[in-house]
């Protein structure tokens, strides 16, 4: 039950774009297109899903004071590597972007050439490693980390393609001039995270 | 009559094309189609033929709102004069006091996003429709009678720029533009919409300088152990009153039985989708009852309300009828209705039920299903277009067949 209401409140209340407003560069960019959102929203929930368990096991087991205990060597046990985080983090989620865009080139050659730059970009994309450094502020399980990390994926996956539904469809609007593209998606973010902004208050 | 159209023709040339007043083409054709039926057709295509055109429907809506906003303002009297000392809740004085309070709301309303209208449509070059009348009446009868003017006047502002001129007028918006702009201001005025505020006082000089109570889902809403229905009765909110609308709230959001008026007309009409009132109303409905079936050592106090109570509580029953059938941001099509309607009803009671932050979930269920509908439309389509694809599929096979 607690890993549910973790997911639901990682979703909705806690949306990793319309809460904290990450992954904004591919949010605005990439949702021209239902399938490309779709597309890049599974991808961001699929690293997310990987790299957040990962590194916390990097985490529990390299870099936390006092994590390489297992070792048993004295000198490694009383080593406090967590200055070391940001840079593990960003290692291990650049080689698992890697390791997706190999599979989708084998597997999905559509789906990789509509995403383009943007997969490359997940690399850089705030949002995975906002994950992360939130699994290590909030001190999570490994579990709960597992459950955050694909519903923050989630989260984002929904938030995009839900946008993208919205921009096809104000596609035959009469925007002005100067808000046209860019600027109508602005504030279609900041009317979505209005919406949002209703589940910031539900308990389960 | 005769006479004024002959003076607004009069005029005409001032307004068309090379005429002195041409910038304010769109306020002439606002008094022409407003006051008039003018006898022009459509300009643009696509071209389909039928009686029923933006002004006759928006009226229509109008119309249909009109029982619901006389009961509000004769309500508002009402509370007003039962709470405040030294006023007698006769009917005269009921109305009296009504109109006062409700009034100048619709006032500012109808001025502020009249002029907002106006202004981008002469800028921008398009007609002012009947559409705006909706919004304008819509959105004061949502708020508490409490409300500053000043923060409805920036309401209807929001909502009006924000919700819909931005993206080029009515038909084009993508939120319901009167609850864009009160989910604004409950946003940045949160105290205002508490839900223990609900009705003008009259200054400390007079008897009392303050007077608060809970709405009923406030108090549904804080129990945690006992009967709900215990708890309400105790603070006189009874079935019936809450039915017929005796009772505080945002302004016109009290009656039921006037909503359902309000949805024979608009149903009767062919004006408001049928379908996303009774999915939402039935699915709120049916899965509280469900919900009333857990057993009490596993349940809440809030699980246990009788289903039937749900639906004279709070805004939901008039907020599905005259906000969440909005055509223009409700989904499109049929299936999408349903689709629409069904997760309308979850949401809201999943607010009542795990929200106590808000406990008034419908408005903002209905503005997270427009933003929604956009996408439940697409996956509609898609799906008939692949049904289509493997049923000329088959046919070919089976022609080659044969």
């Amino acid at each position: 039950m607690d890993y549910i209401s973790l997911a639901v409140e990682t979703i909705f209340i806690n949306n990793i774009v319309l809460a904290y407003f990450l992954g904004m560069c591919s949010f605005l960019a990439c949702s021209k297109k239902i399938e490309t959102a779709t597309g890049l929203g599974l991808a961001v929930m699929f690293v997310l899903g990987i790299t957040a368990p990962f590194n916390w096991l990097v985490k529990e087991f390299f870099l936390r004071p006092g994590a390489m205990s297992w070792t048993g060597i004295e000198t490694l046990a009383g080593l406090d590597l967590s200055f070391l985080n940001l840079i593990c983090f960003i290692a291990v989620i650049a080689s698992t972007v890697q390791l997706v865009e190999m599979v989708l080139d084998k597997y999905f050659p559509r789906l990789y050439t509509s995403l383009g730059i943007f997969l490359p970009l997940i690399t850089v994309n705030c949002s995975i490693l906002g994950g992360s450094l939130f699994m290590v502020e909030r001190d999570y399980t490994f579990l709960e980390t597992s459950v955050y990390g694909i519903s923050a994926g989630g989260g984002f996956a929904l938030a995009i393609v839900a946008l993208s539904g919205i921009r096809k469809k104000i596609r035959y609007s009469r925007i002005p001039e100067g808000l046209q593209g860019l600027g109508m998606t602005m504030i279609l973010t900041g009317l979505m995270s209005l919406v949002f902004a209703a589940f910031s208050g539900i308990s389960l | 009559m005769k006479f004024m159209l002959n003076h607004l023709h009069k005029q005409k040339h001032l307004f068309e094309p090379g005429g002195k007043l041409a910038w304010l083409y769109p306020l002439y054709e606002a008094q022409e189609t407003f006051l008039f039926t003018p006898a022009d057709t459509a300009t643009s295509a696509p071209h389909v033929r039928d009686g029923l055109d933006l002004k006759r429907l928006m009226i229509t809506v109008i119309i249909a709102l009109i029982p619901s906003t006389l009961f509000a303002i004769y309500n508002a009297g009402l509370q007003f004069n039962t709470i405040n000392l030294g006023f007698e809740p006769t009917v005269m004085n009921n109305w009296k006091e009504g109109l006062a309070i409700v009034m100048p709301l619709i006032l500012v309303s109808y001025i502020v996003g009249g002029l907002t209208e106006v202004v981008f449509a002469i800028i921008r070059k398009h007609d002012i429709n009947e559409g705006f009348l909706v919004t304008g009446l819509l959105f004061p009868i949502t708020l508490p009678p409490t409300l500053p003017l000043w923060q409805a006047a920036l309401g209807i502002f929001v909502g009006v720029v924000i919700g819909k001129e931005i993206f080029g007028g009515t038909g084009f918006n993508v939120l319901n533009p009167a609850l864009t702009g009160r989910a604004f201001i409950l946003f940045c005025f949160p105290v205002n919409f508490s839900g223990d505020v609900y009705t003008k006082i009259v200054d400390s000089t007079n008897v009392i300088d303050g007077w608060t109570g809970g709405t009923s889902l406030s108090i549904a809403g804080a129990i945690t152990e006992g009967s709900v229905v215990e708890a309400l009765h105790a603070e006189g909110f009874t079935w019936a009153p809450m039915f017929w609308g005796f009772m505080g709230g945002s302004i016109a959001e009290t009656s039921v039985f006037f909503s359902i008026i309000g949805a024979i007309i608009l149903i009767g009409t062919g004006v408001a989708s049928w379908r996303i009132m009774v999915s939402a109303i039935g699915t709120m409905l049916g899965v509280a009852a469900l919900l009333n079936l857990i057993p009490e050592a596993h349940s809440t106090p809030y699980l246990q309300l009788p289903f039937y109570y749900h639906l004279v509580m709070g805004s939901f029953v008039w907020g599905v009828v005259y906000m969440a059938t909005d055509p223009v941001s409700s989904a499109a099509s049929t299936p999408g209705k349903w689709i629409y309607g069904v997760s309308l009803g979850l949401l809201v009671l999943t607010h009542r039920i795990a929200n106590p932050a808000f406990t008034e979930g419908t408005l903002l269920a209905i503005l997270f299903m427009n933003v929604m509908s956009p996408l439940i439309d697409h996956y509609v389509v898609q799906a008939h277009v692949r049904k289509r694809q493997t049923d000329i599929q088959a046919r070919r096979l089976s022609y080659a067949a044969s």
